[in-house]
């Protein structure tokens, strides 16, 4: 329920066919005629006529479920009083939704609700916004024939279990809106009603609802009518008085909310039923983990010091500003135009990525900028450009509801980009099928309403090797589409790659004793997916962060290319970009070797354009990598680095090499909104600002551009553009902007793909997916319709490699590391939220047989060692992980798990190899509290 | 940077292009990804290396990319002149 009202049409458009229009039905509505597609509600036509039949279980964000007999009408020429939510409009229909006797039936339902209900509206949290006060009124309820005094749930107990929402039983009129948003919107099924008639109930499966099964997605809140499922926010601080609409600062989903303010204050995020990416839907950490904007670990002061060392002090922003360009200006003197550089961040927005880079190629002069894509998806820019031309995803989400056969590698959807996962899971529910390549048996193998028909658990570092059976079988059982690859691609590299991909070593047989996954079962997903009318590859960084990250990506684009799956809604090549605006920090030349479109820096006409915009001669050679950086650091040859919303010194892998390349360096600069870890080293120390408290955007893993907007001011007075403005200033090279959308006009002026976008064409749209220029002036959902980017499809070669970690008898098992729901990245904002609750501490995932062989037990404190490092962390024991493999996250400082990854990284991009460490695991001798990690 | 370290960052770029049949077309590829994404120094130091040591870590098609190209991942691109 929102707050501040939007409009509820009350049921959902009916389903729409892919490329129909559904036949369109006329009728008559109290007197208004109405034209509407079928399929359509009565309820909804009324609404859209401006007529608001009354109803309490009925909302647009789920199906109609007909229970509340309180939006009945009557149907000339139809006996009775049927459910208008349930009953759909028929051509020459003539509906009555005020009548003598529709009032009198109305009032006699509300009698009922109201008899079971708390009489305390003034006290109520939801005073002013409840639909069950609001029906009241509208039916003209004057009196409880009943009285009040009958059975009733008024004695109920109020469950606060949950950190963010209080579930009210006395104030629940069992509508079953919460079961229903929690099947249909969620898809956990952790809601239910309990018990018959009377004495029927909601239950969250019998506990309350933090033992349950909840995700804290907020979709039962939202759909709640009453004060039952309510904000705890909502209930301390009262009433919202105005809303801005925002784009959340956590994952690539990058859902569209409406912050609801009170003066300068968030009292809750609901999510926006209209947002292009998210349909209304959210997750427990951009619904309720905000809590961090206003976090009394915020620094809001900007801070020197000459030695990390030596305790900070506080200083004013010209001084903290004058310091920094100097010591840049000092050192490049000293050490030379190279020796310095710099990171953009990725939960920043489009604009401040944009200034960033500007500033390191124009008043840097040099290429040394990089980005946290680095470290996850830059093999994703690599081989997609490669092989279709463009360093992006193919679809928007939406196409996943057309796919039929949905492959997902090296993802989990349900823990890293959790509302696109219930957008996957209706699919599945509706019937497609999915193959899920993961050595770790995610959710979505098996759930409610939700199983893999195949799961392909291969070990970790073997995805190439698989990638190639896929392939080998599908050609060589003749399953490819041999007449989409003729024609959209280059046909000497198809065939190239078909007399490759034949040969006997990639068959599944050959590759079952690499990868551990059955020729029969590899066989089995082949064909599956290549008889897929349209066959789906979403997936993540267990594709990426490998040695042969790159190669996979290309694997996946040759698997859709030779199978047709490009180029038309349902289909594609869909990576789940980790941050909020990763897409975006790659798309506005974050990499050292691109300029923003990702345009090389050797080509010289792209150059010249940014320079006679910038004013400046810019660096045609490449820069140095982020993990080239800090081999350089150490080498003597890299002295100062700007590191923008970006904690390398948790998130990155090797942290003792990362740790010693930031001491070996004379000034880092970090603007952030915490003292993060990588401030530990700094010299300089900016605040940032939360996304809360400026103007931008960001571009989710659809390509998808929204607005960010402005809430609240910024608690250290500077967003973080203006701070990269006036370094820049302080640099001696001015860059002058009013406001971010002059930032837009400028990267629109520049980038070939984005020169349709503004701010005003973004408030008109809503969002947009670039590209979006001349060609495509509302923007491009799909790409590579009817020509790909590159122009014909290039199929590569690949051959598998295998990792040169390897385990051995001193280190006889495989870490591989993931993502947690609750928790984001280095964990900076959520361990400052509630979220603690659900992931307090990192944990070691082993299965029970290697616990067993070790004398572990559930929750013992284990060492877990690699050649790079050591930290120590409490075992869960679970066969969720094979034999042999081990599994942790990295959220928490404390247990720093990059202390163990390695420095081996992809062959073409250096992203690190997160996913595959040969480690050893004993139990601790000290079973008492944590060491640091070393 | 450690002549260790760049050899076997050669080598990974060296074992991605050895399954290209045609071997001009490895070489080129190994050469070429060089030239475009490594930086300068790495460049330089990489072909120092090669030739103070003869690059004995090195396998044969990135040491054979290396030797036929030495001036041009040495050599920087001009600017662009001033307008």
């Amino acid at each position: 329920m929102y707050s501040v009202k939007e409009q509820d049409l009350g049921t959902p458009a009916p389903p729409a066919a892919l490329g129909l229009a559904a036949p369109l039905v006329t009728l008559d509505v109290d007197g208004t005629t109405v034209t509407v597609p079928e399929g359509t509600s009565i309820m909804r036509a009324a609404s859209l006529t401006g007529v608001q039949v009354p109803r309490l279980c009925a909302t647009d964000s789920i199906k109609a479920f007909g229970s509340c007999r309180l939006c009945i009408v009557e149907v000339e020429g139809k006996r009775g009083f049927p459910a208008s939510c349930t009953t759909l409009v028929q051509d020459g229909m003539k509906v009555r939704t005020q009548t003598p006797k529709l009032a009198q039936l109305r009032r006699g339902v509300m009698e009922l609700y109201i008899s079971d209900h708390p009489l305390d509206c003034l006290t109520c949290p939801a005073n002013g916004n409840c639909e069950l006060q609001d029906m009241a009124g509208v039916v003209g309820l004057r009196e409880v024939r009943y009285g009040l005094k009958g059975a009733n749930h008024l004695e109920a107990e109020k469950d606060t279990s949950n950190p963010y929402f209080t579930f009210d039983p006395t104030k629940c009129i069992v509508c079953s809106r919460c079961v229903r948003a929690c099947e249909e919107t969620q898809g956990t099924f952790a809601l239910t009603v309990q018990g018959r008639g009377f004495d029927s109930v909601i239950s969250a499966g019998g506990t309350d609802f933090m033992s349950s099964e909840c995700v804290s997605c907020g979709a039962c809140v939202q759909a709640c009518p009453t004060a039952t499922l309510m904000e705890k926010s909502l209930v301390d601080h009262g009433q919202p008085d105005h809303v801005v609409k925002t784009t959340c600062a956590y994952c690539g989903v990058g859902c569209s909310f409406r912050a609801e303010v009170k003066g300068n204050e968030v009292v809750r995020m609901v999510p926006d039923k209209n947002g292009q990416a998210n349909d209304g839907h959210s997750c427990v950490k951009g619904r309720f983990a905000w809590g961090y904007a206003t976090h009394k670990d915020r620094v809001t002061t900007p801070m020197i010091r000459k030695s990390p060392e030596d305790p900070w002090t506080v200083v004013s922003w010209p001084e903290a500003l004058k310091y920094a360009a100097s010591e840049i200006t000092r050192i490049q003197a000293k050490y030379g135009q190279a020796s310095v550089g710099g990171i953009t961040s990725s939960r920043c927005t489009n604009e401040e990525t944009w200034l960033v880079q500007k500033l390191i190629r124009a008043g840097f002069g040099n290429n040394n900028v990089d980005t946290c894509a680095r470290v996850c998806h830059s093999p994703t820019g690599y081989g997609l450009k490669a092989t279709l031309g463009e360093s992006a995803g193919t679809q928007d989400f939406a196409s996943v509801d057309h796919s039929d056969v949905i492959l997902v590698i090296g993802a989990n959807p349900t823990q890293g980009h959790p509302v696109f996962a219930s957008r996957l899971k209706r699919r599945l529910r509706e019937g497609a099928q999915l193959i899920v390549a993961d050595p770790r048996t995610i959710e979505l193998v098996r759930q409610p309403h939700v199983e893999a028909a195949f799961h392909l658990q291969l070990r970790p570092g073997t995805n190439v090797a698989l990638a190639n059976a896929l392939a080998h079988v599908i050609v060589t059982e003749g399953l490819a589409d041999d007449a989409f690859a003729r024609a959209r691609c280059d046909v000497a590299e198809y065939e190239k790659w078909r007399t490759f991909i034949s040969l006997p070593h990639n068959s599944p047989e050959a590759t079952e004793a690499i990868t551990g996954v059955s020729a029969a079962s590899v066989r089995g997903a082949a064909r599956l997916y290549a008889g897929a009318r349209n066959g789906a590859i979403y997936y993540g960084l267990g594709v990426t962060e490998h040695s042969q990250g790159s190669t996979m990506v290309i694997a996946i684009a040759n698997l859709a290319m030779c199978t047709g799956n490009l180029g038309k809604p349902g289909a594609g090549v869909n990576p789940l970009r980790g941050q909020n605006n990763v897409q975006g920090a790659c798309d506005m030349g974050s990499f050292p070797h691109e300029l923003p479109g990702y345009r090389h820096v050797s080509d010289a006409n792209v150059r010249a354009g940014f320079e006679s915009v910038w004013g400046v001669i810019l660096d045609p050679e490449p820069g140095l990598r982020i993990p080239n950086m800090f081999d350089a650091a150490l080498e003597g040859t890299f002295k100062a680095i700007y590191v923008q919303g970006e904690d390398i010194a948790q998130s990155d892998p090797d942290l003792r090499h990362v740790d010693a390349a930031l001491r070996a360096m004379e000034c880092v600069i970090v603007q952030d909104i915490f003292l993060n870890e990588t401030a530990k080293f700094a010299h300089v120390f900016l605040p940032g600002a939360t996304f809360l408290e400026k103007d931008g955007t960001f571009t989710n893993a659809e390509r998808r551009i929204g607005r960010v907007r402005k809430v609240m001011p910024s608690r250290s007075g500077m967003a973080d553009w203006e701070i990269t403005c006036a370094l820049a200033e302080q640099l001696g090279y001015p860059m002058h902007y009013e406001h971010p959308s002059q930032i837009m006009d400028e990267i629109a002026s520049l980038m070939p793909t984005f020169t349709g976008v503004s701010y005003e064409k973004l408030d008109k749209l809503g969002s947009i997916q670039w590209p979006c220029n001349a060609t495509a002036p509302d923007g491009t959902p799909t790409m590579h319709v009817g020509e790909f980017v590159r122009g014909k499809g290039k199929f590569i070669i690949t051959e598998f490699v295998a990792t040169e970690e390897r385990v051995t008898p001193m280190y006889p098992m495989l870490l591989t590391t993931g993502r947690t729901l609750s928790q984001y990245n280095v964990g900076a904002q959520t361990r400052r939220t509630e979220n603690v609750r659900w992931h307090s501490e990192d944990v070691l995932e082993l299965h029970p047989h290697d616990a067993e062989e070790r004398g572990i037990n559930d929750g013992d404190w284990v060492m877990l060692k690699s050649r790079a490092g050591e930290t120590r962390l409490r075992a869960d024991l679970t066969q969720r992980v094979q034999p042999g493999i081990v599994y942790t996250t990295f959220h928490h400082p404390i247990t720093r798990a990059n202390v163990v990854t390695t420095d081996l990284s992809d062959w073409a991009t250096n992203c690190p190899e997160y996913k595959v460490t040969a480690v050893q695991v004993r139990r601790a001798p000290n079973q008492g509290a944590p060491v640091e990690a070393k | 940077m450690s002549p260790a370290k760049l050899a076997r960052m050669a080598n990974q770029i060296g074992a991605f292009f050895a399954s290209e049949p045609d071997h001009a077309l490895a070489v080129e590829g190994v050469a070429s990804h060089l030239r475009r994404f490594w930086e300068p120094r790495m460049r330089h130091q990489l072909v120092a290396w090669v030739v103070d040591t003869g690059g004995p870590d090195l396998s044969p098609l990135v040491l054979e990319a290396v030797q036929t190209n030495r001036a041009r991942l040495t050599t920087l691109t001009p600017r662009n002149g001033p307008k």
